[in-house]
């Protein structure tokens, strides 16, 4: 059964290349713009990795990690977040906020491929 | 090894600029129409005597038909596929690439250009980003939107077959995209232009002296205690500063001095202790105004609150004459700020403290205790309005979101809100019709 990724950006032309990518990698593909209510889809689609973006319309990536960090069915859930903040300071926050992976934008297709993979990998797994 | 694949193409670009028939050239080089049919669509290769006879009839050098403008495009080509960041590309097929799919490759190229140019202009402006809160908005609404244009051109570009809509769609998007950063770069340039002007003008000794204070933290340690005098903490902090710069400084130290008189480091830090950072239970405490107590919180040493506080003041025109902005809490550099500030509301009701709990957009969104009070200037003087000038002390709040907390922003050139009555002009952050102006 092909694994789901949900994808949680505002951007459409965004969505749209990374939909594309992640569907032809194999993988089953669900998208979703609005912060507010992001953590209600998350637990109702329960994906397999989510990849977030930080800067999303009613309320932040950041904020968003830290709730579905706190709910135990997706406490350890994979999380890909992507953001065009990519200074220190940004990168600690949401490493505190218990982030899986960091990506800054501009990233590349293959870059993005690489990291879901990798967080669905198993340990030790060079994939 | 690189096949040459695009001396065809330029000899058919050749011949049709000469205004030559495909056979009248193949009947003139000695060979059959569909064989330079063939060669012309980079089906054959061609070298030797029978390259040099069609350049001497299409009157070029063979060199501009074995090399051609075209090296650039593969130059391009084969950078892209080099960076680290741009996944498998086939390197050793650029060429080929560039010849099979001329347009395709043009707009990679081009956007590859583009992104590094972009790149390049982001780290030179790294520093002023951090420091300049509409530039780092721009910038990084014009990096998300150089990031689809990539995700979409690669796409594009990798080999294989893909479906005619999603190239349609693809295309599409670039072309969105590639408008979409043209009305950001354009709106940036305006604001970069507009801010040289306005550097040039009587922004600089303010901003100079901003920079100063900065730099010291808002804290003078010497001018707690009376170990030094404004005019020699003037003279050592404004070595490099211009003269009008050296002024506003010792004016603000000179101030700075009074209130450190008035309301000792001591019992301020004692009172703190107690009450927080609440300007209105120090006024009262301490017998202080409640300016002054303001701006005696924004002056604290880093280890004596938990979180450090921000200040601006304004006078009567609403123009910002100190500005002590929070990493979350940006203030202009140039022009004025957010119509909402609670800043500009006291200045219509002179001598009333107001509080109010704001919150400034993501990401994330923060929330912040705002005082804000308008005091006069200066001293009584008979028959004249007093001068006011309005203080306004940012104090950072923990945890969630609060009902009826007033969202405003920074100023409104990169404010994302909607549907704002205080909006007067638009946003530089063009796309997600965010603008309702």
């Amino acid at each position: 059964m092909p694994k789901q990724v949900l994808v949680i950006e505002d951007e459409p032309n965004i969505i749209e290349a990374i939909s594309f990518i992640l569907s032809r990698d194999g993988w089953t593909v669900k998208t979703h713009s609005n912060g507010l209510t992001a953590v209600e889809t998350v637990l109702m689609r329960k994906p397999d990795v989510v990849i977030l973006d930080v800067m999303l319309p009613g309320k932040s990536g950041y904020d968003i990690l830290r709730e579905l960090r706190d709910l135990p069915q997706t406490a350890t859930l994979p999380i890909l977040m992507l953001t065009a903040r990519g200074q220190t300071k940004d990168r600690e926050l949401a490493e505190r906020a218990g982030v899986s992976h960091f990506m800054t934008k501009p990233f590349s297709n293959a870059e993005v491929l690489a990291a879901v993979q990798a967080l669905v990998a198993p340990v030790g797994d060079a994939k | 090894m690189a096949r040459d694949t695009l001396t065809g193409s330029r000899i058919r670009d050749r011949r049709t600029i000469a205004g030559m028939k495909q056979a009248d050239l193949a009947r003139k080089a000695g060979i059959s129409a569909s064989y330079l049919n063939l060669i012309e669509h980079n089906r054959r290769r061609i070298g030797g005597k029978l390259l040099l006879d069609i350049a001497g009839l299409l009157d070029v050098e063979p060199s501009l038909l074995t090399e051609g403008a075209e090296a650039t495009l593969i130059a391009a080509l084969r950078e892209a596929a080099l960076d680290p960041r741009g996944g498998a590309a086939e390197l050793d097929r650029a060429e080929e690439f560039a010849g099979r799919f001329p347009g395709w490759s043009g707009l990679l190229a081009d956007n590859r250009r583009r992104i590094a140019t972009l790149e390049r202009t982001v780290e030179t402006l790294t520093d002023r980003m951090t420091h300049d809160p509409h530039l780092a908005a721009s910038l990084h609404e014009m990096l998300s939107t150089v990031t689809a244009i990539r995700s979409a051109a690669s796409i594009l570009a990798e080999p294989g077959e893909i479906e005619p809509e999603w190239q349609q769609r693809f295309h599409r998007n670039i072309y969105e995209d590639s408008a979409r950063l043209a009305d950001t770069s354009r709106a940036l340039v305006s604001y970069l232009e507009a801010a040289d002007d306005a550097s040039s003008e009587s922004s600089v000794p303010q901003e100079e002296v901003d920079a100063i204070l900065e730099a010291a933290g808002h804290h003078i340690a010497v001018l707690e205690n009376g170990e030094a005098r404004p005019q020699e903490v003037a003279i050592q902090l404004a070595a490099e500063a211009s003269e009008p710069a050296r002024e506003l400084l010792l004016r603000s130290l000179v101030r700075y001095a009074d209130d450190a008189a008035r309301l000792p480091l001591a019992s301020l830090t004692q009172v703190v202790a107690q009450t927080g950072a609440d300007p209105m239970a120090l006024a009262q405490s301490c017998g202080v105004d409640v300016g002054l107590a303001m701006r005696r919180l924004a002056s604290l040493p880093g280890d004596v609150l938990p979180e450090p506080v921000g200040l601006a003041i304004c006078d009567a025109s609403g123009t910002l004459t100190y500005r002590k902005p929070l990493p979350e809490f940006a203030m202009p550099r140039f022009g004025a700020g957010c119509p909402l500030w609670p800043l500009y509301q006291a200045l219509s009701r002179p001598m009333m403290l107001l509080g109010q709990t704001v919150e400034q957009p993501g990401p994330p969104a923060r929330l912040f205790r705002a005082f804000a009070v308008a005091l006069p200037a200066g001293p009584v003087q008979i028959n004249r309005e007093p001068l006011f000038q309005s203080h306004m002390l940012i104090v950072p709040l923990s945890g969630g979101a609060v009902t009826g907390a007033l969202p405003l922003g920074t100023t409104c050139r990169i404010c994302p809100r909607t549907g704002c009555d205080a909006r007067r002009e638009p946003s530089i952050l063009s796309g997600r019709g965010q603008i309702g102006f």
